[in-house]
């Protein structure tokens, strides 16, 4: 196995009867990257961290921590170490017992252990507060004393089984960036999984997502979101319009799709082996479309809709139409460039194919 | 405002709790306690004048041994039910919902028949001719029967299989809430199976530990028709003390005096529980 990935795993497979959680996964992920799998709950992306964790075992396939092969290492032999969702600091001992927990456990002397839990909780930003309780402490103090007891032990790999979800909404998004830094900071590996996709996209350098035991793509963030390879990835990822329609005609790795109500427009073919007649899906994210008059922009296509209802939400407000019974939503400019929408009324929607993805029917 | 038609409700749930412990407990212990500082008489039980007499009369070398040996006796049963009620517990918390809820309602079921008629089955069980001896003999492991009736050990046997639900049902409540995923993290720290059970289940569960040994260690020392039906005259509880002065003696101020020291010692426990619990978990870098 490539010895410079802190971790790859080969045709990973972990059956519950009959169903496969795990189902086929290979990862390589390179020293020092945060990774993250992303996925909708119950597409096995537990599973899979549990099986890197050691608390489980895979029925097929191997897993290689810089390239030592685990399979039959106990977690508590691993050079891993995992921040659980709900964080599991002892309640029964304070802050700096918590912390110096493993290396007590791998006997390094008490006067070396203090040195090395102050320096700890330096570095995520809680000097001073070994004495504490974890029951004292904020969400997010807890949440990096839980770090910190990891991080302590300079483990190989972390793993984070979305620790952030028990948060509230603004302290969430403050810690995503605190992550991010601290990542950084210590170089250590990161293996983080989560359902929410801006977490995933706004901390990681690589993201997997995961769906029925299977990765749907592997990519950077932005890859995801502007190449997503399955209309699986198209709709999990970002916001997405989904029109159903036939293929027309076929060129230059463009597709032109008559939509149900005759329309036609054109899109960027995101998958191989459709021919005219085919059913397809075109894809087209809200803020890449545009309101339009008759006159169209070189290269643009458009199509009709009719406004159902506008949400108002600063910058994000939005506008929510219909197009020949397919609903269609759009980004709302608070900048004073969008038409007065009243319900009922027809409004043109304008894009840049090159920005639009169209896949064959049914591949999702 | 509060709304009005609340209020009688509430005063007289109010009057009734405190009415009932006014006169069913705060009153016959303070009866208890006068009855001890007052002189024995043949005639009425007690009279006056005042005196310590009787908790004098505690300190002879005779109670205390009397004491000492049912201490010692219910501290065994504490000790035995322990270690019966941890394992027991923590499989009762392992074991699947419905079969959770049937072993549960078996442990309950015994509360159902009076515990004096389960007594008397033991003594059954553990008679020379008993099903105990009888079954060791037919089975070969032993030739002669065995005494084990009017035992110290009879008397421990009789208190643990009395006391054991009182242990179990607070150490289960405990794994009940223990989450897996501490144990979890213990092993993905570094610890084994023996480090996380030394440095993360027994803190986890001492609360449970304390509150058992609250229900039993007590109560052990006064359930006097234990040792009245198995343990024959030298095994004594401080419970049989307070009965025999009470039924046979007629030394009320005695018996009242003895069982006022029973219940120092238990808010003594209690005292050192609430110690305790504000004091886990102080386990040093």
């Amino acid at each position: 196995m490539a010895t410079e990935s802190d971790l790859s795993c080969n045709g990973l497979i972990r059956r519950f009867g009959k169903t496969a959680a795990v189902d086929h996964i290979s990862l390589d992920v390179p020293a020092g990257t945060f990774f993250s799998i992303l996925g909708p709950s119950g597409c096995g992306k537990t599973t899979l961290l549990r099986l890197l964790a050691g608390f489980d075992k895979p029925d097929e396939g191997d897993i290689f921590i810089r390239g030592q092969r685990m399979n039959d290492v106990p977690p508590n032999k691993r050079p891993v170490n995992m921040v659980f969702q709900h964080l599991a600091l002892f309640p029964t001992m304070t802050v700096g017992d918590n912390i110096g927990y493993g290396l007590k456990r791998r006997k390094v002397p008490a006067a070396e252990r203090r040195k090395r839990i102050a320096r700890v909780l330096e570095q995520v930003g809680l000097p001073g507060l070994e004495q504490r309780n974890p029951q004292e402490l904020s969400g997010g103090q807890r949440q990096r004393v839980a770090l910190a007891r990891c991080l302590v032990l300079e483990p190989t790999l972390l793993l984070l089984d979305e620790p952030l979800g028990a948060l509230d909404l603004k302290l969430r998004e403050q810690m995503k960036v605190e992550l991010k830094h601290l990542q950084k900071q210590f170089g250590t590996t990161f293996v983080y999984i989560t359902h929410d996709q801006s977490e995933a996209m706004v901390m990681s350098d690589q993201v997997a997502v995961m769906k029925n035991g299977r990765f749907e793509q592997v990519a950077p963030p932005e890859e995801l979101y502007r190449e997503p390879a399955t209309p699986f990835v198209a709709g999990f990822v970002g916001d997405n319009n989904r029109l159903s329609g036939e293929v027309v005609t076929l060129a230059d790795n463009m597709a032109d799709i008559r939509l149900d109500n005759g329309e036609v427009v054109r899109g960027r073919l995101a998958a191989n082996g459709l021919s005219s007649g085919d059913r397809a899906e075109l894809y087209v994210r809200p803020e890449s479309l545009m309101f339009t008059g008759e006159a169209l922009k070189d290269g643009f296509c458009a199509m009709q809709a009719k406004v159902l209802t506008t949400l108002f939400d600063g910058a994000n407000s939005r506008v929510e139409a219909e197009n020949g019974g397919q609903p269609v939503f759009a980004r709302l400019p608070q900048d004073g460039t969008a038409p007065r929408l009243t319900t009922g009324a027809e409004i043109r929607l304008a894009w840049d194919p090159k920005l639009a993805r169209v896949y064959g029917a049914g591949q999702s | 405002m509060r709304s009005l038609t609340q209020q009688p409700f509430r005063t007289a749930v109010l009057v009734l709790v405190w009415g009932w412990l006014l006169f069913l407990v705060l009153t016959p212990n303070l009866l208890v306690v006068g009855a001890s500082v007052m002189t024995r008489d043949p005639g009425s039980f007690i009279s006056l004048p005042l005196t310590l007499d009787a908790y004098r009369q505690l300190l002879n070398p005779l109670y205390l041994e009397v004491f000492l040996h049912s201490l010692y006796m219910a501290a065994m049963t504490t000790l035995v039910c322990l270690l019966i009620g941890y394992p027991f517990a923590w499989a009762l918390s392992k074991v699947g919902k419905r079969n959770q809820v049937l072993l549960i309602f078996l442990l309950i079921v015994p509360f159902w028949t009076n515990s004096l008629v389960r007594t008397y089955a033991l003594k059954l069980i553990l008679a020379t001719n008993g099903l105990l001896n009888n079954a060791l003999m037919s089975l070969g492991v032993i030739d002669e029967p065995m005494q084990l009736l009017y035992t110290e050990g009879a008397v421990i046997i009789g208190l643990v299989y009395l006391l054991l639900p009182f242990m179990i049902l607070p150490l289960y409540s405990v794994f009940e809430d223990l989450q897996e995923d501490y144990l979890r993290a213990s092993h993905d720290l570094g610890a084994g199976r023996l480090s996380t059970f030394i440095h993360v289940i027994v803190p986890l569960t001492l609360p449970g530990v304390l509150a058992g040994i609250m229900l039993v260690l007590l109560p052990a020392m006064g359930l006097f028709f234990v040792p009245d039906i198995l343990g024959g005259s030298r095994n004594l509880l401080v419970g049989n003390v307070i009965k025999n002065q009470f039924l046979d003696a007629r030394n009320w101020p005695f018996g009242a005096a003895a069982s006022i020291m029973l219940t120092l010692a238990m808010a003594f426990l209690m005292f050192a529980h609430r110690l305790s619990k504000r004091r886990i978990g102080e386990d040093g870098v």
